[in-house]
C-alpha cells in the first residue's frame, strides 16, 4: 500500500471512530438509545424528552469531550516535535501547575465558583510565561531542554503554592477547587462550547499552519537553522500557541491527564513524518477518545461519576505500555 | 559565492577566539576544503555562516550580500548545510526528509513550490539513495544516513553547499563517491566549502585548501601549496611525510609512528 493511501485509510478509520463515539456518547446512558433514535432526536424529530436529553444534556457534554481531547492531543503533538522530546506535553510544561494554582487562588481568594475556570485559564498563561522567563534567563538561548526543565521547576512551585494554600484557606472551598481540577465535562453548556471552539480552532488552525516548522524544528537546531527557521522563534512561538490551546481546556473541564502525551505518539508514524499529518490525527484520535472516556466516566458507577481526568490516565498507561514495546 | 571577511568568533566565557581573523572565499566552480585539527575553529565556521554563533568582528558575504542581513529563508536558498551532527527527534521516511530541503522555497500561505517535486527526486537520484528512499531514517546504517542528508541539502537547490565532515561513518567506496558526487556538483557551478579531515581526498579533489590552526588560517591556497610536511607538522603536531599519491600524483600524506614532537 503506498503511503498516501495508507494516510488516507488512517484518517477514514479516524473519522468513523470518532463518529462512532459520538454516536455512544449520545445513545448511552440512564435512557438507552439507539443511533437511529439519536439522529433523529438531533434533527429535533420524535419524543420531545428524548430530543432534551440528547440535545440539552449529552450533546454538549460530548462536544466538549471531543474538543477538549482534541485539543490537547493536538497541542501534545506540537509540542513533542517542536522540543525534540517524546515526554514533552502541554501539562508537563507548565500548563497544569499553573492553572491548578489560578483554580485554587480564585477559590481561596473568596471569588465566585462560577470564576473558577477564568482563574485556572489565568493561571496557566501565567506559568506560560513564567516559564519562558525563566529559560530565557537560563540560557543565551531557550534550549528545548531548558524549557523543559523549566516546566517542571514551575509545576513544582505551582505545587507549592497548592499546598499553602489547603494549609491555610477553607478546606472546603479548596477541596472543591481540587475536584474541579479532576477534569469534568458534566457542566457543558453550547455558550461555553461556543467560547471554547472559536478559541480552539484559532490555536489549532495556527498549529497546523505552522506545522512545517515544527518539522524542520525536530531536525534539531543546527538542521533548522540551515533550513532557514529561525530557530528560536520558531520554537516559542509553537510553544506558546500549544500552551495556550491547552490552557483553554483546563478552563473548560479542568486537568484531563495523558491524552497530550499518548495520543500524539499512537498517530505518529501510522499518520506519516509530516507534523500537519501527525496533528490533525492526533486531534482525531483524542477527540474519539475523551469522549469514551467521558462515557464510561458517567456510566461506570452511575448515577455518581468518576473524574474524567482519572478514567483518562487510567485509560492512559496501558496504551502507552503498549506503545513502550514499539521503542525498542 | 560565499566570503569570509577576518572572521572573529569568541564564544562566552573563552578567553581565546574560537575563530581569530579568518578570510577566504568559496567561489562557484571549485571545491574549497577547510581542514585542520580537532578545535581549529572549523565547524564554528559552519555556525557563524548559518547564524548559530555571534561574529565579534567581520562579514560574511553571499554574493555579495551581508549574510547576516539577508532573511533567513533567502540565505537558506543560497547555500545548503549538511552540519556535523543531526538526530531527528522521530523517525521519518527518508522521502519526506529529503523534501524538508524545500522548506526554504515554501510559504507559510500557500504550499505551491512547482519545482518541488522535479529537485527532490534529482536530489534522490544524484546522492543516489533512490533505494532506499522508502525506508525511514532510524533504519539507515551511517553510511546512508549521511548520504540522505546531502540529498537533502542537494534538494534545497542551492548555488553554494556548506559540509561539515560529509565522509564521518562512509567506507572507502562511499567515501569516493560522495567526493566524486562534489565534483561533479562543482563542475555543475555550485560553490561547494567542504570541512574535512581526510587530507588526502582532500588533496585529490579539492580546488582550494584552507589550513586551519588555533582559529587562524596557518595556510592556503592549491593543494600542493598546503600539504607541505613541515605545514602539517606544526599545526597537527605529530610527525608526518608528504609523498605523491603514485595513482595521481596529488599529495598524499603520510603520519608517521612515534612520540608526538614538541
Amino acid at each position: 500500500m503506498s503511503p498516501r493511501l495508507r494516510h488516507g485509510v488512517l484518517y477514514l478509520v479516524l473519522a468513523a471512530a470518532t463518529m462512532l463515539a459520538a454516536v455512544a456518547g449520545l445513545g448511552i446512558g440512564p435512557v438507552r438509545l439507539t443511533p437511529v433514535e439519536v439522529w433523529n432526536a438531533l434533527g429535533g424529530r420524535g419524543d420531545v424528552t428524548v430530543v432534551a436529553i440528547v440535545r440539552d444534556i449529552r450533546a454538549p457534554r460530548v462536544v466538549l469531550a471531543a474538543l477538549v481531547g482534541a485539543a490537547l492531543a493536538m497541542s501534545g503533538a506540537a509540542l513533542q516535535g517542536t522540543m525534540r522530546n517524546p515526554l514533552a506535553e502541554p501539562y508537563l510544561l507548565g500548563v497544569s501547575g499553573g492553572a491548578a494554582v489560578g483554580a485554587v487562588l480564585a477559590v481561596a481568594g473568596g471569588a465566585p465558583f462560577g470564576l473558577v475556570p477564568v482563574g485556572a485559564f489565568a493561571g496557566a498563561v501565567a506559568a506560560v510565561m513564567l516559564v519562558l522567563g525563566i529559560a530565557r534567563a537560563g540560557g543565551r538561548r531557550p534550549d528545548p531542554r531548558v524549557l523543559l526543565m523549566a516546566g517542571v521547576v514551575v509545576g513544582a512551585f505551582a505545587n507549592a503554592v497548592i499546598m499553602i494554600a489547603l494549609a491555610s484557606a477553607p478546606a472546603d472551598s479548596v477541596r472543591n477547587a481540587l475536584w474541579w481540577m479532576m477534569g469534568s465535562v458534566a457542566g457543558a453548556t453550547w455558550v461555553q462550547i461556543g467560547w471554547f471552539a472559536a478559541y480552539g480552532v484559532v490555536s489549532a488552525g495556527a498549529l497546523l499552519l505552522f506545522a512545517p516548522e515544527i518539522d524542520v524544528l525536530a531536525l534539531g537546531d543546527d538542521a533548522a537553522a540551515g533550513l532557514g527557521v529561525n530557530v528560536d522563534r520558531a520554537g516559542r512561538r509553537a510553544y506558546v500557541i500549544a500552551s495556550l490551546l491547552a490552557a483553554a481546556t483546563v478552563a473548560a473541564a479542568g486537568l484531563v491527564g495523558f491524552v497530550g502525551l499518548v495520543v500524539p505518539h499512537l498517530v505518529r508514524t501510522r499518520a506519516g513524518s509530516r507534523h500537519r499529518a501527525v496533528i490533525a490525527a492526533a486531534g482525531l484520535a483524542g477527540a474519539t477518545l475523551v469522549m469514551l472516556a467521558d462515557l464510561v466516566a458517567r456510566t461506570l458507577r452511575a448515577p455518581s461519576e468518576l473524574p474524567l481526568g482519572a478514567v483518562t490516565a487510567l485509560g492512559g498507561v496501558p496504551f502507552f505500555l503498549f506503545q513502550l514495546r514499539r521503542f525498542k | 559565492m560565499i566570503r569570509f571577511v577576518d572572521i572573529v568568533v569568541r564564544y562566552p566565557r573563552a578567553a581565546a577566539p574560537a575563530v581569530d581573523g579568518v578570510s577566504f572565499d568559496a567561489p562557484e566552480g571549485t571545491i574549497t576544503a577547510i581542514v585542520g585539527p580537532n578545535g581549529s575553529g572549523k565547524s564554528t565556521l559552519v555556525r557563524a555562516l548559518l547564524g548559530r554563533v555571534a561574529l565579534e568582528r567581520g562579514t560574511i558575504e553571499v554574493d555579495g550580500d551581508d549574510a547576516s542581513t539577508l532573511d533567513r529563508r533567502v540565505l537558506a536558498r543560497r547555500v545548503a548545510v549538511v552540519s556535523q551532527r543531526e538526530e531527528p527527534a522521530f523517525p521519518l521516511r527518508v522521502a519526506d526528509y529529503v523534501a524538508l530541503g524545500r522548506h526554504p522555497h515554501s510559504h507559510l500561505w500557500s504550499a505551491a513550490d512547482p519545482a518541488g517535486p522535479t529537485a527532490v527526486a534529482r536530489a534522490i537520484d544524484d546522492a543516489e539513495i533512490r533505494p532506499f528512499a522508502d525506508r525511514t531514517t532510524e533504519e539507515l546504517s551511517g553510511g546512508e544516513w549521511q548520504r540522505v542528508r546531502i540529498a537533502r541539502a542537494l534538494a534545497q537547490d542551492a548555488r553554494a553547499l556548506v559540509l561539515d565532515e560529509p565522509t564521518t561513518y562512509l567506507d572507502i567506496a562511499h567515501e569516493m563517491s560522495a567526493f566524486e558526487l562534489l565534483d561533479a556538483l562543482a563542475r555543475r557551478g555550485q560553490a561547494i566549502l567542504v570541512v574535512s579531515h581526510q587530507l588526502n581526498l582532500v588533496a585529490r579533489f579539492a580546488h582550494r585548501v584552507v589550513l586551519l590552526h588555533r582559529g587562524s588560517v596557518a595556510a592556503a591556497g592549491a593543494p600542493s601549496d598546503v600539504m607541505r610536511g613541515d605545514v602539517l607538522e606544526r599545526v597537527y603536531e605529530w610527525p608526518l611525510v608528504v609523498t605523491r599519491d603514485p595513482a595521481v600524483g596529488a599529495p598524499a600524506l603520510l603520519p608517521l609512528r612515534g612520540r608526538r614532537i614538541t
